[in-house]
């Protein structure tokens, strides 16, 4: 390392001594690209802490990037992609921003004969691209981060009890069911229906687009585990289509109470409940 | 002699999503020949039935799904190809309520009923193909 920095000193020593101007030019530079998305401020703010951070490592090139040098650099950048995945800058947008650095610096060392300062800028391009990279990197990780908890967030949200009545709980389900969302909707209505004290529990597959032999296995699952505890379960929704793939399957639905809507398994749980909903003749007042 | 002309389109199954993805082609094929909403549902969950063979007991492999014709009725045709352990008793893996792993043992047997042509050539050790053809009535 010590003989590294050697190695780069003139560079250092012009990029220390112009640093304000690089940084203003740099700043311009990304500006420009990125339109206002993000003010003249904030990239100084950032470039300024990108800058006081390379600037040890000049002489470097790069190809060291996982070593502990690095490390400050590296948190660094990681941290400045999250922030722009996050405010919707593409790829390109994010690590151009490195990029555009090159550009500065060598604008700067243009007129300088040095044969030495010019293998030491080739040096500092080779970091620079170390550092871009790594950059487009960290800003696919970010960004694979997100999906992921979109993911997990729209499992949980898919998958409300609802409470339609004293003692009755309801389960929409909607689109794919697969093994891990079944868990998840299991779980819930099993602590819904003890939390409840509810009796009845209504699982609606109107929005499921078709139901295969491990989608019924679980349904299956589900209401065996809730009659364990002393619950019943209604399926509803089940639609014409379904039904019709339901028998050439050969799934055997036993004992369990199926409806077509979810406005008879209502009724039918109310009925057990004990519940009798009367219309009440026109004109007639409570 | 039926010819293909759109696809076959190839969807690796690697994962449960992937299973996911092959309905979803399934269903788009499905809905483009115009087959009736029970044909598509029966063609897409015998698709999901296959798919998710090849997944636990294939150990994965892939998907291709295609148009066919046969004169002027369309269809669609899906195969589902592993090279898994194969099957050493067609018989008894096509029986109902039979299963080798967890399932309900209705899956193979339930997907040759759900469909209208339904082929399986499989050998102990190379792998198993399954194929399905779905017409338009």
């Amino acid at each position: 390392m010590t003989a590294d920095v050697e190695h780069g000193q003139a560079l250092t020593e012009l990029l220390r001594a112009n640093a304000d101007t690089v940084v203003e030019k740099w700043v311009a530079e990304v500006a420009a690209v990125l339109r206002g998305r993000a003010t003249r401020q904030e990239l100084a703010r950032d470039f300024r802490e990108l800058y006081d951070v390379v600037l040890p490592l000049v002489g470097t090139d790069g190809r060291d990037l996982a070593g502990a040098d690095f490390a400050e650099i590296r948190a660094l950048l990681e941290e400045y992609s999250r922030a722009r995945v996050r405010a919707g800058f593409t790829p390109s947008e994010t690590a151009s921003s490195v990029f555009s650095l090159k550009r500065t610096v060598f604008d700067l060392a243009e007129n300088d004969e040095d044969p030495q300062l010019f293998r030491q800028l080739m040096t500092f391009s080779g970091l620079l691209d170390a550092l871009g990279l790594w950059t487009f990197e960290s800003y696919a990780r970010a960004r694979e981060e997100i999906i992921r908890e979109q993911a997990e967030q729209l499992l949980e949200l898919t998958t409300p009890v609802v409470k339609l009545w004293e003692g009755v709980l309801a389960v929409p389900l909607v689109g794919t069911l697969d093994s891990e969302r079944t868990q998840i909707v299991m779980e819930k209505l099993l602590e819904a229906l003890v939390e409840t004290g509810s009796e009845h529990a209504i699982i609606d597959i109107t929005g499921v687009l078709a139901v295969d032999t491990q989608v019924a296995q679980h349904l299956l699952k589900t209401v065996v585990a809730a009659r364990l505890m002393g619950a019943e379960c209604i399926v509803s929704g089940i639609r014409p289509q379904i039904a019709q793939t339901i028998v050439a399957l050969g799934i055997e639905f036993g004992d369990i109470v199926t409806k077509a809507s979810l406005a008879d398994a209502l009724r039918h749980a109310l009925r057990r409940e004990g519940v009798h909903v009367v219309r009440r003749p026109a004109g007639e007042d409570v | 002699m039926p010819s293909p002309t759109q696809g076959p389109e190839r969807v690796p199954i690697t994962g449960d999503d992937d299973v996911v993805r092959v309905r979803q082609l399934v269903r788009a094929y499905a809905q483009r020949m115009k087959l009736s909403l029970v044909d598509q549902t029966k063609l897409v969950t015998a698709a999901s039935e296959l798919a998710r063979n090849t997944l636990v007991y294939g150990g994965g492999g892939f998907a291709l799904v295609e148009e066919v014709h046969d004169g002027p009725r369309p269809g669609v045709r899906a195969s589902f190809h592993d090279d898994g352990p194969g099957i050493a008793d067609l018989d008894l893996a096509l029986a109902d309520g039979w299963s080798s792993g967890q399932g309900l043992g209705l899956g193979l047997s339930g997907a040759r009923r759900l469909v209208d042509k339904f082929d399986l050539d499989t050998e102990v050790g190379r792998g198993t193909v399954v194929t399905v053809v779905k017409w338009k009535r």
